[in-house]
């Protein structure tokens, strides 16, 4: 079942930090926009 | 050879980072998650023609509502009737046409804006991206609890959180667009679609990309599968066009449908029901926090509800909602009627919470009537009781509060009757959960049907 684009992919300790942080960082960029938003109810 | 989006291609080896998928299906719904934030264009949108203020040729904001409406419908149809092509095709064929769905939206969009045509931001927004939101939503779902059998709502949470978390993202970055492309002769929302659509499409193309199935005969290393079945956790598998035919279906449709509606109470006019409940001490910057603050517990809830779920079970993590949901709508009348803003604001919250762990939780509840094989289409079909509490919800909210002006009440008042029957929803949502049992022997696929598959 397996072919040519999933051998070789064992060892993705890099890839799994990279891509990670690909989706947390705009992710957590959001969130702080947001924070500082709410931040103002307690302003 | 197989197809590049075929499923064969992506069929991981025995020996693939399962960690990995969960990115994958952030990257997909960090995108479409922006749908929850397009109001940010709508004022803009209003004066595309004056551009320092709205002409008589400007869009009406009524006008552009149909956008949202739209795109919110389509949704709920193309997960629907996707569901089944999902479950033939697979995620990386799905994902890819919602990226083309999601970004070409905004593309056609944007040439909409240009030529001052409203039916094609309604084509594209409204009924392309829309599909472009259902196929995406649906697409990782299923592959997901295949992946991570031992913690079916933690990943399932994790997706959807993104879903929550795409609205945060996409808020600050359309307004930072238009104010970069902000000029005399444009209010910048062709350029920021256009950006927009090619940043999504891009993003989305990667999770497809990076999907991957697991084998047939895979499990998580070191785990192995309960010896005893658990008490609603089936091991079999329900046909998606055969769980129609089942009450569970309709009562799960009903929780959904009638959580989303109660959240939505509070979500649609977070805003200004705390400036009209608490009248002088809420000032218009310090309710935009608390719709903020209502964002950040939506998106949190998603990710440590579902997860909890997997600990709960999932018929006790929807009577912890319905029953808390309940009371803490209704001591929200109490509260404002007391002045105060501490306890109203921390009872909001963790309602909200509940609205999104109620979205992420659901495909894992599912998984365990239904089993896991034609999970993510019968999810898709579950997905129309979010399109129907997103049109029917607003509209009941609305309505009441409008009906109680007219006769009379006071504006800060207004909003009692309605947290009373959102109260009263999420009461009879506590009793559909309690009907839910085990599906009946009849409905579950016999061991051949299983093997041959859609």
């Amino acid at each position: 079942m397996t072919n040519s684009e999933n051998q070789g992919q064992e060892n993705h300790a890099v890839l799994l930090v990279l891509f990670w942080a690909y989706v947390l960082i705009p992710l957590g960029w959001g969130v702080y926009q947001t924070f500082k938003k709410a931040l103002a109810l307690f302003a | 050879m197989p197809g590049f989006f075929s499923k064969e291609r992506i069929t991981a080896g025995h020996r693939y980072n399962r960690w990995l998928i969960p990115p994958a299906a952030l990257a997909v719904h960090l995108c479409i998650g922006q749908a929850y934030a397009f109001s940010v264009f709508n004022e803009p949108l209003t004066r595309v023609m004056g551009i320092s203020q709205s002409a008589p040729d400007d869009w009406k904001l009524t006008t552009l509502g149909w956008i949202y409406s739209l795109a919110i419908v389509f949704l709920g149809l193309s997960a629907a009737f996707g569901g089944k092509w999902l479950e033939k095709v697979g995620p990386r064929r799905t994902m890819f046409t919602a990226a083309c769905c999601f970004g070409g939206g905004f593309i056609l969009s944007a040439i909409g804006v240009h030529t001052h045509q409203i039916w094609l931001l309604y084509l594209g927004y409204g009924v392309i991206g829309g599909c472009g939101l259902g196929l995406g939503y649906v697409s990782p779902v299923s592959t997901l609890i295949k992946w991570f059998p031992d913690r079916r709502g933690m990943a399932t949470g994790m997706a959807i959180m993104g879903f929550g978390g795409g609205a945060m993202i996409g808020a600050p970055l359309g307004v930072m667009l238009m104010k970069y492309f902000q000029t005399e002769t444009s209010v910048g929302v062709m350029e920021a679609f256009v950006v927009m659509g090619i940043l999504y499409f891009i993003s989305m193309v990667i999770g497809s990309l990076a999907i991957r199935i697991p084998p047939p005969d895979w499990k998580p290393e070191g785990w192995t599968p309960p010896a005893e079945a658990k008490k609603m956790v089936t091991k079999r598998h329900v046909h998606i066009d055969q769980a129609l035919k089942t009450p569970q279906f309709y009562l799960l449709w009903a929780i959904l449908c009638l959580n989303v509606t109660a959240g939505i109470g509070i979500l649609g006019q977070a805003s200004v029901m705390i400036q009209e409940m608490f009248k002088g001490a809420i000032t218009p910057e310090a309710a935009a926090g608390f719709v903020g603050l209502l964002s950040l517990f939506n998106m949190g809830g998603r990710f440590v509800w579902s997860s909890a779920s997997d600990y709960l079970g999932r018929q006790n993590t929807y009577f912890l909602f319905f029953a808390l949901g309940t009371f803490l709508y209704s001591m929200l009348p109490t509260f404002s009627g007391e002045g105060n803003v501490v306890l109203f604001i921390a009872a909001s919250a963790v309602i909200l919470s509940m609205y999104g762990g109620g979205f992420a939780t659901i495909p894992a509840y599912l998984a365990d009537i239904f089993g896991t094989k034609y999970v993510g289409g019968i999810h898709g079909r579950l997905l129309t009781a979010w399109a129907t509490a997103g049109v029917l919800g607003p509209v009941l909210v609305n309505y009441i509060r409008e009906y109680q002006i007219e006769h009379g009440v006071a504006k800060a008042d207004a909003y009692t009757t309605t947290l009373y029957i959102m109260a009263g929803l999420l009461m009879v949502g506590f009793l559909c959960n309690l009907l839910m049992k085990e599906v009946h022997e009849r409905h579950y696929m016999k061991h051949g049907e299983v093997e041959e598959g859609v």
